[in-house]
């Protein structure tokens, strides 16, 4: 206790560093610069970056990214996975367009019973997980299969593409006076919904105490297993969604719509700073990293590198995104430890 | 005699508690020693020295009269001295032959392991301790007491002359332990020095010849059983002056706020009934194992029950639905505070408004530093030592973290707080602020249920101790009644007083 003489009380009260440097040498603002970076360079040294199109078609590929990294963000972050979601995406596109085959016309329709299968595939991995207590990992490998095997069992090699035009044309027009497709206020109207109950919710606080140790959480009073279900079955509609727009950009359902889409949202998720042993991470660097792994695949598409090429850029990105964060929170105690009050803080802490 | 092995003087600090101060014990070869004392004597401590997991701070450890330092496990079991635990390691899905020789099998041409060797030497050892086990079936499903032999086994394989067994009959049925007594006395009887720590004083004088008492770390005396009581013993235990008061305030106890009624997990409580007024401190004593947490637990929903029921202020509580239990005004401090208690990563701020999270909200939404002002405010009235709200809890000193569990929870303000330990390990100042905070909240009528292994504190703090000995209610003293030797004899099953 003799150590407490070495706290002087008037700087114990000491602020708290201002946002904006705890900002800067965050991972969140490592990757937006990485964006800012690749797109500048990008634009100036290969043709067609940088040009309206090329934009739209970022955006298109995007979204379903986007759509799915949302909720996957949140699941990672309590230490779970789901490796199911391109195949409930392709589940969805199949049963949709058999849906329509089989003279289903109204939209509404359509859309309501594709989220409403999504949920339900979802809430099939939720019961695998919570109920009878199995690992994420395994039983969503397990159902990445299954889904998938029922898409072909819905749509055989069939291609459904007779949609209304108004439907496909729809689905990617742009905003008056812009190229960007109007699907993009959705998902941001969706990513602030994910936002909010992530950062502002008491769901959202259950999620990281969840992550970071569930024992504690339990003894806290938050409903783990519940909250893990629920998060399984959003990430199912959400999954169903990009199904839909998938269908429709297309124009055609098939078996095989948004194959190995899975590793592209995971792969999104850790680079944008979430942990995959739970309880780190957040939205904002998860959205920069779905941009910047984007721009970086069709950039090097329109500079003509192979495509085997792009897949070992994307793995490197990845390796790097699991040891990145940890580089930077590494390097960040380190400092803080060199400071001297804190030294003296933390001898008390014994 | 020489003693086998001999420890004298032996200190051992682990940061600021001292669990060993001037520890002496002395085995001799053919002789059963029993080891008791209190929970926190420093049985297991000693235990983990003799085993060599730990070294000693000052002292010396003799064999045979030779000072020896032990800088591994592997060292003391080159030495002679084998540890069979109350629950066995085995590998499950081994065989007993390998699990007997795990990391010594013998070897035949190539450095193969020769199998039949193996086998050979089991049956050996089996028939040495007249059990018959095979030595080709896995360990997993033999029973606690077969594993026991197994570790008997592994510990003759080596020549162990010195075998230390720490409660090894806590989960053993009366006929387990009669064979496990045969084994141990043969052994003792072919010359080997044996150990034995229980808290059952029927098996120590069934079994041993000399018996060593502890107490906060300290010899305390060694006699021949032939010269003891089972009441000198329990009373050589606890001897010792309740010289430090805790404040307690008295109260008048108002309705009753928590009623338990019948409560039963198989395996872990049986048949637990009690109830507790607001403005009331009950003490759930009892030694460690008898299922005071587990009722606890179960109270607060973490776990399920088997039957009975659960009241606070007279509505029945949903079993297994620990929001729901917040919900009707119970809080729970768990005993580990740092797997149950917190969430180390997350700051003090997030961990103290976690169980109010939804309390703080508006419209389901957290906003405008509701949770901050808060934890603030908590933080300031327990005194927690911080620089910041935003740090990890993992920042703070043990004392400190345990401030930030009880502001977590008197900030949901409960009307029945369960607390499990409320003082382990922080220190002496702390803990009587945290024995202050208990008196002031059962005055403003809350009803408190502590669960505490430190006697002093039970006896300073509590309007009535309910003792438990394994998984049963055995006694309800009141206040004035209450002292160490009424408890301890309760607690050890040696009086089963009228609840």
């Amino acid at each position: 206790m003799a150590t407490d003489t070495l706290v002087d009380p008037a700087r114990t009260a000491e602020a708290a560093p201002p946002a904006w440097r705890r900002l800067l040498g965050s991972w969140d603002a490592i990757l937006i610069l990485a964006l800012l970076v690749v797109v500048l360079v990008a634009s100036a040294t290969i043709e067609g970056v940088g040009s309206p199109r090329f934009y739209r078609f970022l955006v298109l590929e995007a979204i379903p990214i986007a759509l799915i990294a949302l909720p996957m963000t949140l699941v990672i972050i309590t230490g779970e996975i789901d490796l199911s979601v391109a195949s409930t995406v392709g589940l969805t596109c199949s049963v949709l367009g058999q849906l329509w085959y089989l003279g289903v016309t109204s939209l509404p329709v359509l859309i309501v019973l594709s989220l409403l299968l999504g949920a339900m595939l979802g809430a099939v991995n939720g019961v695998f997980i919570t109920v009878f207590g199995l690992p994420s990992l395994a039983v969503t490998i397990g159902t990445l299969a299954l889904y998938r095997g029922l898409a072909y069992v819905v749509l055989g090699d069939r291609a459904i593409a007779d949609y209304p035009q108004a439907w496909t044309q729809n689905a990617v027009a742009p905003i008056p006076g812009t190229v960007i497709p109007w699907f993009v206020l959705v998902l941001a109207a969706l990513a602030v919904v994910f936002g909010v109950l992530l950062y502002a919710t008491p769901i959202g606080r259950s999620l990281y105490a969840i992550g970071n140790n569930a024992d504690a959480s339990t003894f806290a009073g938050v409903s783990v297993l519940r909250t893990k279900f629920w998060l399984f079955v959003a990430t199912g509609a959400m999954a169903a969604l990009a199904g839909v727009f998938w269908t429709f950009r297309f124009a055609s359902a098939r078996a095989d719509n948004a194959t190995g889409l899975e590793l592209a949202v995971v792969a999104a998720v850790l680079l944008g700073g979430v942990s995959i042993f739970g309880g780190r991470g957040g939205l904002v660097g998860v959205l920069a990293a779905v941009a910047l792994l984007g721009v970086l695949r069709n950039s090097l598409q329109l500079a003509d590198v192979p495509a085997n090429a792009l897949t070992i850029v994307t793995g490197t990105l990845l390796i790097l995104s699991v040891v990145g964060p940890n580089v930077v929170r590494m390097t960040r105690d380190r400092l803080r430890r060199r400071r001297p009050l804190t030294t003296a803080l933390e001898r008390t802490s014994s | 005699m020489l003693p086998v092995l001999a420890l004298e003087g032996v200190d051992k600090s682990f940061g600021a508690v001292a669990a060993l101060r001037d520890a002496r014990l002395e085995l001799h070869a053919g002789e059963a020693h029993a080891l008791v004392g209190e929970n926190g004597a420093g049985k297991s401590t000693l235990v983990k020295i003799l085993a060599g997991v730990h070294g000693p701070d000052a002292g010396r450890l003799l064999l045979d009269g030779q000072p020896v330092a032990f800088g591994s496990p592997a060292d003391a079991r080159a030495a002679g001295i084998a540890v069979i635990y109350q629950e066995p390691t085995l590998f499950p899905d081994l065989s007993v032959a390998e699990n007997i020789f795990m990391g010594r099998q013998p070897l035949k041409g190539l450095r193969r392991i020769d199998a039949s060797a193996m086998r050979e030497r089991t049956n050996e050892l089996f028939g040495r301790l007249g059990v018959q086990i095979d030595p080709d079936r896995p360990a997993r499903g033999l029973s606690i007491a077969d594993q026991q032999l197994v570790e008997i086994a592994k510990a003759l394989s080596f020549d162990a002359r010195v075998l230390v067994m720490d409660e090894p009959t806590a989960a053993l049925s009366g006929v387990e332990v009669e064979r496990l007594f045969a084994v141990a006395r043969a052994l003792r009887d072919d010359g080997a020095a044996i150990l034995f720590i229980s808290h059952r004083f029927d098996e120590v004088f069934a079994l041993c010849q000399r018996v060593t008492v502890m107490r906060d770390g300290r010899w305390i005396a060694t006699d021949e059983i032939g010269n003891l009581t089972v009441d000198g013993v329990v009373r050589t235990m606890v001897g010792r002056d309740i010289s430090a008061l805790f404040p307690k305030l008295e109260t008048e106890p108002g309705e009753v706020r928590l009623t338990v009624d019948g409560l039963t997990r198989h395996g872990y409580f049986d048949d637990v009934s009690f109830t507790v007024r607001g403005g009331e401190i009950v003490a759930l004593a009892g030694l460690v194992g008898a299922g005071r947490s587990e009722v606890a637990r179960a109270i607060f929903g973490i776990d399920r029950y088997d039957a009975g029921q659960v009241h606070v202020d007279g509505r029945r509580l949903r079993p297994g639905d620990p929001p729901a239990a917040i919900a009707a005004g119970l809080a729970l401090v768990p005993e580990d505070r740092r797997q149950q208690g917190l969430v180390m990563e997350l700051s003090i701020e997030r961990n103290a408004t976690l169980p109010r999270r939804w309390a703080l909200s508006r419209l389901g939404l957290l906003f405008g530093g509701s949770e901050r002002r808060s934890a603030a405010d908590w933080a300031k009235r327990l005194q927690v030592k911080a620089a910041r709200n935003t740090d990890p809890v993992s920042t703070l000193s043990g004392g400190n973290q345990q401030k930030v569990v009880l502001a977590k929870w008197l900030s949901t303000e409960p009307r029945v707080l369960m607390i499990d330990e409320p003082t382990r390990g922080i220190d002496v100042g702390t803990k009587s602020e945290v024995h202050r905070l208990l008196s002031q909240l059962a005055s403003e009528g809350v009803a408190v249920l502590m669960v505490s292994s430190e006697l002093p504190e039970v006896l300073g703090m509590a309007d009535r101790v309910l003792v438990m000995h394994e998984g049963r209610l055995v006694a309800d003293i009141p206040r004035d009644q209450a002292d160490e030797e009424s408890v301890m004899f309760a607690a050890t099953g040696q009086r089963e007083a009228a609840a």
